[in-house]
């Protein structure tokens, strides 16, 4: 068997801001390690502060990093403008909000053109902006090409900026909250068109979410993000049907299920109190302990690992991520004990 | 007892004539709809179906060049038909709205405890003194906040702090009727459940009617007793959430309910699906069932045949000619 090809790789990654108002640096991404195979979609999930979008706006150089490297196939990515165009053709992204990525006043066919021309991809342009419009279920094109964004719909807009991305062949999609904004029934059209490119053109994907169903419905693998640092990662299966990791449970609990499919063994709701917490005061121990029912309810005392959660016991800084099936790991001190 | 009861409600938008002669958009196009004392009514549907304009259009907040016909019945009492004055005591005090994108709705250079004080001042002639700050402090508490967010401004809130503080601002005059648009729209999963579990608290404490509006039908299942879905301006199909899900009658709904992906089923892992093409313009809709362009089973009559709620079984109704087949 072939050994797949990594397309992304990130080795502990930082990306830090200076702080506010406190002078306290704000620890975004803190140590991320990913490998993204070719025709692999993985999913980045968490809550809004996780350190998920500024993890890809890294990758593409949109976030000075503070340490760690990122490599895209192959080849490590450094700071200089050359490089980072090249990167740009083979690393495309898309973002949450399709109106505000658009310039109002250009058509549909100069939107996805113009990254042909800026990279000056070989060919004949309307041919290729044709087929990229196709493809994205933009159809018949030719009622598309001179259309402006006013014209489209949310989901129309999302669709151009896709077809904008595939048309350059990228090998990395990256798409932060690619559907968040665009009504419900429409999603899974959006959500179709992307898995779509992944199996007929190899790209891989990381999509950024908050939205578990997303994962489901097209990643083949789901990070979970608490606190700038992946908290599981495994294949969407096993993440989502059998969460290793508090934060992961807690997260699916609160999913709202229409109830005429509502799972029989569904958990209760763990409805987790407080907002996301600070990355400019990230807690000692395990940095999910002051919302971890674990810890909250005594288990974890009762597990003799409470201390080490909380980190009053002086030793290690940070929870390790833990082997806990063949591809699935998990960063809780429960799991080892 | 009916809090709210909507009898007909049509309401049209006239855009100001600027080149030629624009056209009129039905935005609500008939609309039935009654919610009794302690009943939480989910109103699903995608955008620009009409959900919104009736959530204005209860409290005579629509823009100027709206027209609106039939009834909307507060307590009995004829919302268009009330003086300015009556109006003015009506809102917040009988009928209070949590509005969409809640996070710019707030004054940004007021301090939010300040902003709640002004509403219930202004309703019950209060004084600002120290018994309102207690109130203000103790509505705070109830939404889940400290009393001492009461001197913050809203830039020093998070998303889910600020729609608790607009939750508060609803709930100052004690409101008999909720009406809540979007609530959670912009909110995590996680702040979305705490928000969920907020407001169906308060309206379980206070016996409140409410009407959610939304068009996540994901959210609805979780919160409501009752639902009606709306599609181009009409109630397509109405229920008990229960049964409607278990059992969707309207094409539309059906197609609504399948496109939410369900964890750990294995008919939509890799799977996604949605309702192919778009809402219809309401400026320029189909002829015929505002739905057959995008429906799965339409026949030809449907081109031709504008269908009204028709009974779908015990206390159910759905405008389908399907429906009206299997059950006329």
């Amino acid at each position: 068997m072939v050994e797949p090809r990594v397309v992304l790789s990130l080795r502990d990654l930082r990306v830090t801001f200076s702080g506010p108002t406190t002078g306290r640096p704000v620890r975004a991404v803190d140590g991320v390690d990913l490998d993204v195979m070719a025709g692999e979609v993985v999913a980045l999930v968490g809550e809004s502060g996780c350190g998920k979008t500024t993890l890809v706006r890294a990758v593409v150089g949109l976030e000075p990093i503070a340490s760690g490297t990122i490599v895209v196939d192959g080849a490590t990515v450094g700071r200089r403008q050359s490089q980072l165009r090249r990167l740009r053709r083979r690393v495309q992204m898309i973002f949450q909000d399709p109106s505000g990525a658009l310039n109002p006043r250009r058509t549909v066919f100069d939107a996805v053109a113009e990254g042909l021309r800026i990279h000056r991809v070989r060919g004949d342009e309307s041919t290729l902006v044709g087929e990229a419009l196709s493809a994205a279920g933009l159809r018949p094109a030719a009622r598309y090409v001179d259309r402006y964004p006013h014209e489209l719909s949310g989901g129309q807009r999302q669709r151009v900026l896709i077809a904008g991305a595939m048309a350059l062949q990228p090998t990395l999609l990256l798409a932060d909250e690619p559907v968040a904004s665009l009504d419900a029934s429409i999603r899974g059209e959006i959500l179709a068109v992307m898995r779509r490119f992944v199996d007929e053109s190899g790209v891989s994907i990381v999509a950024v979410t908050h939205d578990l169903g997303l994962a489901w419905n097209i990643a083949d693998r789901v990070a979970v993000m608490y606190l700038g640092r992946i908290v599981e990662i495994g294949p969407t299966e096993q993440v989502l049907s059998a969460p290793r990791h508090p934060y992961t449970r807690a997260l699916l609990s609160v999913v709202p299920e229409i109830v005429a499919h509502a799972r029989v063994d569904a958990p209760a709701p763990q409805i987790l109190t407080g907002e996301t917490p600070d990355p400019t005061a990230i807690p000692a121990g395990c940095r999910f302990h002051p919302r971890c029912p674990v810890v909250a309810s005594g288990d974890a005392d009762r597990l003799g690992i409470g201390d080490r959660c909380r980190g009053t016991d002086g030793g290690a800084i940070d929870v390790k991520l833990v082997a806990v099936g063949p591809t699935h790991q998990a960063a809780c001190y429960a799991i080892e004990s | 007892m009916t809090v709210l009861e909507l009898r007909e409600l049509t309401v049209t938008y006239r855009p100001r004539a600027t080149r030629g002669a624009a056209a009129a958009v039905p935005a609500v196009r008939g609309v039935d709809l009654a919610i009794e004392r302690g009943d939480t009514v989910g109103l699903a549907g995608e955008s620009g179906c009409g959900k919104s304009t009736i959530a204005a259009a209860v409290l005579r907040l629509l823009p100027p060049g709206a027209e609106v016909g039939g009834q909307v019945l507060l307590d009995g009492e004829d919302v268009y038909a009330m003086k300015p004055g009556r109006l003015r005591a009506v809102r917040w005090t009988s009928a209070a709205i949590v509005f969409q994108g809640a996070l710019h709705s707030l004054n940004p250079v007021q301090r939010v405890g300040d902003q709640i004080a002004e509403v219930i001042s202004l309703h019950s002639q209060q004084r600002r003194s120290t018994g309102l700050r207690v109130q203000v402090g103790g509505l705070l508490e109830r939404v889940g906040l400290p009393s001492t967010r009461a001197t913050h401004y809203p830039h020093q809130l998070s998303g889910g702090q600020k729609q608790r503080v607009l939750i508060a601002l609803a709930l100052a005059c004690g409101p008999q009727l909720l009406i809540a648009d979007e609530p959670t729209t912009a909110l995590d999963v996680m702040v979305q459940a705490q928000v969920l579990e907020l407001l169906a608290d308060l309206q379980r404490e206070q016996q409140m009617a409410m009407l959610f509006i939304t068009h996540d039908l994901s959210v609805l299942a979780a919160t409501c007793q009752r639902l009606a879905v709306m599609y181009a301006g009409r109630i397509v199909e109405g229920g008990p959430s229960r049964d409607l899900f278990a059992d969707p009658q309207h094409p539309y709904t059906r197609a609504l309910a399948a496109a939410f992906p369900r964890i750990g089923d294995p008919s939509s892992r890799l799977r996604p699906t949605g309702l192919a093409g778009d809402p219809p313009d309401p400026a320029a809709l189909p002829a015929g069932c505002a739905f057959h362009p995008r429906c799965a089973v339409a026949i030809d009559a449907c081109a031709s045949t504008d269908i009204r709620l028709v009974s779908a079984g015990a206390d159910r109704s759905a405008a389908c000619v399907h429906v009206e087949a299997r059950h006329g």
